[in-house]
C-alpha cells in the first residue's frame, strides 16, 4: 500500500499551502467534454485565469503542461438550488444563512452576506468537482429528496404579521452565485435570482390553498409596480398601506420588470402550467425549481423557453404534487428541447459531490450523455444569465477545469485536479480527509496516531 | 419458534434444558426453523391462554408468504459476483426450487431441462439486503395519515412492532425492487431509546405484511443513541433530555426486563402463585437479553458505540449492529473485536452534529479490520434504489486513500453482510449452494452508475423484469393517478 507516501504528501501540501497565482497552463492529452462538444485529444490552454483555447493544437512551448493522456477533462460542475458555505451543520440553526424569517424581510434577503468563504463545506465540494455555485435561499418547498435535515422551516401560515407585513412572505430572497475557489473572495455575483414556493409550500405560506396564493401574488406584483409609480408619495407616507416592506418592494422591482429571473419551486404539472400562465401574464422571467410532474407538460415548457432545475432521482409520489414522478423526467424535458439542470441531493451542500452520480442516473435512464454533461456545467451558467463566463470550456470562460480519473459521472471515477480561475486547487485540505488520515490504518494494518503529543 | 437463533447465555435455553418443570417456556407455536432446532416442548398442564404466556405466543403474526411461480434455470455466461467474496468470469448459477444448487465457472454443468438465461455481458449478484428502511411505515405519499414509523409517545416504546405499522402498498417497495432489493428490515424510527420491534421482508408485491414476512427471520429491536431521544424528549421537559439521561434510559429498560423475565423464569420453575401479567414492553427487552432478538442500535458517534458495548456488557446481551454508524471508522478494530456490525452511508454527513465527521470513507475503514462486517445501508427511499452506487462510492473512497479493495469485497457490504447483520445469513446474502436464490442480473458491472437491474429474482421467481411488462409491478396506490400508465421517454411507469 502507498499510505505513508500519501499521508506525507498531504503533510507536504499543509506545509505549503498559500495564496496561489493563477498560472496560465496547458493540460494535453485528455479527452475533453467542453460542455457543449467533445474533443479526443485535446489541449485546453488557459492563460490569466481564463481560457484562451480548446483544441487538438499542440501546446506552446514553455508553458506549463499536464500531461493528462488516458483523462477526461471537464468543466467544473455548477450547482444549482445550493446551501454551499450558507450552512455549516443543518441543525444548528446559528449556522445557517438560508432563510430569514422576518416578515419585513422577504424578497429583500440577501444570502450573500451569510457566504463563509472559509466554510468546511468546500473543500469536500471541490472532491466532488465542484467549483462554482447557485447559491440558493431555502423556504418550506426547498430541497430535494429526503431530507435529514432535523432543523425544519415553519410551516406557518400567512397573514398580516407585524407591522401590516405578509408574514411569512411569498418570497424567500434572493440567489447569489460563488466560485468553490481557496481564498476569501469567493462571492461572484449576489442577486442573481428571487425564489419563491409555489405548490403546496406556497398555498400554505398565503392562506392553505392555491387560489388564495396566485391572488395573492398578483396583487403583491400590483403592490410593487404602484410603489414603483409612486416612490414619491411613498416616501411623503402620502399612499396607502402595502404588504411588504420598502425594501422588499425594491427588491421586486427587477423581478416585475423580468430583468431578473425567478426560481419558482413547483411540482404538480397543473401548478406548473399555472405558473407559466402567471410569468406570462405578468411579464415574469422563470426558472422552475423541482418541476417533478414536469415530464406531463414538457411541451408547453418548452414552448414557454422556460428552463428547469431537476431533482433527477425524485421518482416517489412522496406527497400529492409529485404524484407523477418518474426517473424519466430529466430525459423527457430535454427532449422536448427544455434547457435543464440537474440538482444535487439535500441541497447541494454537503452532499453536493452528489451532483455527478445524479446526472449519472438520468443517463441510465434516457438522458444522453451529452446533455447530462450539459445539465451540470454550461447550462446552469446559461440559465443563471453567465453564458460564457464559466461552465464550458471555450475561449472567454472561466479556467475552471476538472481532471477526471475516468468518466466524470461514474464513483469509481475521482478527480485528479480540479483548477479554478486557472488556479490548481488544494484537495487534501478538505475536513473529511483530515479526519480520514487520523483513522486511516496503515500497511501493517496500524493506525496513524490520532493524537501526537 | 425463535429458539434455535438464540444466542449466547440464556436462561430459557437452559429452562427448556432442565425439562418437565418448565413446560410452558418451552413451548413453540411458530414454524419449525431450517436448521438445528430445539424440540418442541407441549405445555400439559398449567397452561395459560396463549395471549397472556410471554414464552408460547412468540410469531402470532406469522408469515404467510409463498414465492411467485417459479422454473429451474441456469444464469450463464455473467460474471458473477458470489457476495461472499468470489468474483466469476463467465460463470454459471444453477437455481433448483427456487434455491442455489450451483454457482461456478463455465464448466459448471447444468442439468437438462432447465432454462437457461443468457448472461452474457451482463453481472450477476445476490438480492441486495436494505438493513435499514422504513418502506411502508414511512410510505410515499408521505402525508400525516400514513406517517406510522415513530412512536414518539414515550420514550421506551419497546411494545411497538413495526410490522403493525407496514402499508404494503407503498410504491417504494416497487421502486426499490427494481434496484435490486429483494430483502429489507423494516425499523422503527429513532426518536425514542428502545423504538420497537423491527421486521424483515421479502420484497415481494402482496396486499398483507404477512404476505412478505420473511419466513423465521430473527426479530430486531431499535434503539436509538444520540441527540434524537434528547432533543424529541429534552424539549417536552421530560427525560431523556441529555445523553446521560438516554444511557439512564437504557439501563433502566434493561433493569425492568430483567426483573420481568427473572419473574418469569421463577414463576415457571416453582409452578407457584399468580402468573407476572405480561407487558409487551419487557418481553422485547427480556428478548434481547436472551439473545433472541437482535439489537439495531442506531448510534451515529464513537463514543457512543463505546458506551453502549460496556452497556451490553453490563446487562449480558450482544449488540447486532450499529446503525447510521457514522464514527464507524474511529471504533473500526474494537467493533469487529465485538463482532458487531456497522451499517453506514457513504455520502451523507453535516445534517447534525452527530453527523458531523461522516466521511466516504467510512465503510473501506471499518471492513479493512480482521472479522469486521461493513453493512451500506440506506434509511430512504431514494437511497435503497441504489445501494450498488452507493457501495461504489465507498469502494473508490478508500481507493483513493490507498486501499486494496476488490469489486466482489464491496458487493458483500450490501449483500452477505448485510444478511449477517440481521441474522439471515444462513439463508440469503451470498449466492452459495442451498441458500434462498435472490439474484440480480444487471445490464453492467453493479458498480457503475450506468448499471440497471434487468431482472430480479426472489426464492428463484422472476419477481422483476425491466424488458418484460408482466414482471413490472405498481402498487394499488399508483393506479389511476396522474399519469398513471403513461410512458415518460419511452419507458413503461412499471419499468421504473
Amino acid at each position: 500500500m502507498r499510505m505513508t507516501s500519501i499521508m506525507a504528501a498531504v503533510a507536504a501540501t499543509l506545509l505549503t499551502a498559500a495564496p496561489v497565482l493563477a498560472q496560465d497552463v496547458a493540460i494535453t492529452g485528455a479527452k475533453v467534454l467542453t460542455g457543449t462538444s467533445v474533443i479526443e485529444n485535446g489541449t485546453v490552454l488557459i492563460r490569466n485565469g481564463r481560457v484562451v483555447s480548446v483544441g487538438t493544437a499542440a501546446a506552446p512551448a514553455g508553458i506549463r503542461t499536464i500531461d493528462a493522456r488516458g483523462k477526461i477533462v471537464s468543466p467544473g460542475i455548477v450547482a444549482v438550488d445550493s446551501g454551499l458555505a450558507t450552512s455549516e451543520v443543518s441543525s444548528v440553526r446559528g449556522t445557517n444563512d438560508l432563510s430569514n424569517s422576518a416578515n419585513s424581510l422577504t424578497a429583500a434577503f440577501d444570502v450573500s452576506y451569510g457566504i463563509d468563504p472559509w466554510s468546511f463545506t468546500l473543500p469536500t465540494a471541490r472532491l466532488g468537482g465542484v467549483t462554482r455555485a447557485v447559491v440558493t435561499p431555502q423556504h418550506g418547498g426547498s430541497g430535494g429528496g429526503h431530507s435529514h435535515d432535523d432543523s425544519g422551516f415553519d410551516d406557518m401560515t400567512a397573514g398580516a404579521g407585524h407591522g401590516g407585513f405578509q408574514s411569512p412572505g411569498l418570497f424567500a430572497g434572493q440567489a447569489a452565485v460563488i466560485s468553490l475557489k481557496d481564498g476569501t473572495d469567493i462571492l461572484v455575483k449576489s442577486k442573481v435570482a428571487m425564489t419563491a414556493p409555489f405548490g403546496e409550500a406556497g398555498a400554505r405560506v398565503a392562506g392553505g390553498s392555491r387560489g388564495g396564493q396566485f391572488v395573492l401574488f398578483k396583487e403583491t406584483l400590483n403592490e410593487v409596480r404602484a410603489y414603483q409609480r409612486n416612490k414619491a408619495a411613498y416616501d411623503r407616507g402620502d399612499m396607502r398601506a402595502l404588504s411588504l416592506s420598502r425594501a422588499d418592494l425594491e427588491a421586486l422591482i427587477p423581478v416585475i420588470e423580468g430583468r431578473m429571473p425567478l426560481i419558482v419551486t413547483v411540482n404538480r404539472a397543473s401548478d406548473i402550467r399555472q405558473v407559466l400562465r402567471l410569468a406570462r401574464e405578468e411579464g415574469l422571467k422563470v426558472i422552475l425549481d423541482g418541476a417533478a410532474e414536469g415530464w406531463l407538460v414538457a411541451d408547453e415548457i418548452a414552448a414557454a423557453n422556460v428552463p428547469v432545475l431537476i431533482h433527477p432521482i425524485t421518482n416517489l409520489p412522496s406527497n400529492f404534487e409529485m404524484r407523477a414522478a418518474r426517473m424519466q423526467n430529466a430525459a423527457a424535458l430535454n427532449a422536448a428541447g427544455v434547457l435543464i439542470a440537474l440538482k444535487g441531493n439535500e441541497g447541494a451542500n454537503h452532499r453536493a459531490r452528489d451532483i455527478r452520480y445524479n446526472a449519472g442516473n438520468a443517463v441510465s435512464h434516457g438522458l444522453p450523455f451529452e446533455a447530462a454533461i450539459a445539465a451540470i456545467t454550461v447550462n446552469p451558467a446559461r440559465i443563471f444569465g453567465f453564458a460564457g463566463q464559466f461552465g464550458e470550456l471555450k475561449a472567454g470562460a472561466a479556467g475552471d477545469v476538472v481532471i477526471w480519473s475516468g468518466d466524470p459521472l461514474e464513483p469509481l471515477s475521482q478527480p485528479e485536479a480540479v483548477l479554478i480561475d486557472g488556479v490548481e486547487q488544494p484537495l487534501d485540505t478538505a475536513r473529511n480527509l483530515q479526519l480520514r488520515d487520523r483513522y486511516l490504518p496503515n500497511a501493517a494494518g496500524n493506525r496513524a496516531p490520532a493524537y501526537t503529543y | 419458534m425463535l429458539l434455535n437463533r438464540l444466542r449466547g447465555p440464556s436462561l430459557a435455553v437452559l429452562s427448556c434444558a432442565m425439562g418437565a418443570l418448565l413446560l410452558s417456556a418451552c413451548a413453540t407455536t411458530g414454524e419449525a426453523s431450517s436448521s438445528n432446532a430445539q424440540t418442541p416442548v407441549k405445555s400439559e398442564s398449567r397452561a395459560l391462554a396463549t395471549g397472556l404466556n410471554s414464552a408460547s405466543d412468540l410469531n402470532p403474526y406469522p408469515s404467510t408468504y409463498a414465492p411467485l411461480p417459479r422454473q429451474n434455470m441456469a444464469i450463464v455466461g455473467a460474471t458473477v459476483f458470489d457476495g461472499a467474496g468470489r468474483k466469476i468470469e463467465n460463470g454459471v448459477v444453477v437455481v433448483t426450487d427456487g434455491l442455489i444448487a450451483a454457482v461456478g465457472d463455465a464448466s459448471t454443468p447444468v442439468p437438462q431441462g432447465y432454462q437457461i438465461v443468457d448472461g452474457r455481458g451482463r453481472f450477476v449478484t445476490p438480492g441486495i439486503i436494505d438493513i435499514h428502511s422504513h418502506l411502508g411505515v414511512y410510505p410515499s405519499p408521505g402525508v400525516q395519515g400514513m406517517s406510522d414509523g415513530n412512536e414518539v409517545t414515550g420514550p421506551n416504546t419497546a411494545n411497538v412492532w413495526s410490522e403493525h405499522s407496514v402499508w404494503p402498498q407503498d410504491p417504494g417497495f416497487h421502486t426499490a425492487r427494481a434496484g435490486g432489493v429483494t430483502t429489507v428490515q423494516i425499523l422503527p424510527g429513532s426518536a425514542n431509546l428502545f423504538g420497537g420491534r423491527g421486521v424483515t421482508l421479502r420484497n415481494v408485491p402482496s396486499t398483507t405484511m404477512q404476505g412478505m414476512k420473511f419466513p423465521n427471520a430473527p426479530y430486531g429491536l431499535k434503539m436509538a443513541c444520540g441527540e434524537n431521544p434528547s432533543r424529541v424528549y429534552g424539549s417536552r421537559n421530560q427525560t431523556p433530555a441529555t445523553g446521560m439521561g438516554n444511557m439512564a434510559g437504557f439501563r433502566a429498560g434493561f433493569i425492568a426486563a430483567q426483573d420481568y423475565r427473572d419473574k418469569w423464569n421463577k414463576y415457571r420453575e416453582t409452578g407457584q402463585g399468580t402468573p407476572p401479567t405480561r407487558n409487551l414492553q419487557l418481553e422485547t427487552i427480556a428478548g434481547v437479553l436472551d439473545g433472541s432478538i437482535m439489537v439495531q442500535n442506531h448510534c451515529y458517534r464513537a463514543d457512543e458505540m463505546a458506551l453502549m458495548m460496556d452497556m451490553a456488557e453490563e446487562f449480558g446481551f450482544k449488540i447486532k449492529t450499529f446503525h447510521h454508524a457514522i464514527e464507524g471508522y474511529k471504533l473500526a478494530p474494537q467493533l469487529a473485536e465485538a463482532g458487531i456490525c456497522a451499517a453506514m452511508w457513504t455520502g451523507w454527513w453535516g445534517f447534525k452534529m452527530e453527523a458531523l465527521d461522516g466521511i466516504e470513507e467510512n465503510a473501506a475503514i471499518v471492513d479493512a479490520a480482521p472479522n469486521s462486517c461493513a453493512v451500506i445501508h440506506s434509511d430512504d427511499a431514494e437511497l435503497i434504489q441504489r445501494l450498488n452506487q452507493e457501495a461504489a462510492a465507498s469502494l473508490s473512497a478508500g481507493r483513493r486513500a490507498g486501499m486494496n479493495i476488490s469489486e466482489e469485497r464491496a458487493i458483500s457490504w450490501i449483500t452477505l453482510n448485510a444478511a449477517k447483520a440481521i441474522g439471515i445469513e444462513d439463508q440469503t446474502g451470498s449466492l452459495e449452494v442451498g441458500k434462498r436464490a435472490d439474484v440480480v442480473i444487471w445490464s453492467a458491472n453493479p458498480l457503475s452508475v450506468y448499471a440497471r437491474a434487468d431482472q430480479v429474482f426472489i426464492d428463484g421467481s422472476l419477481s422483476f423484469d425491466r424488458s418484460n411488462p408482466a414482471y413490472q409491478p405498481v402498487s394499488d396506490f399508483e393506479l389511476g393517478q396522474p399519469g398513471f400508465n403513461r410512458p415518460a421517454a419511452g419507458t413503461a411507469q412499471g419499468a421504473r
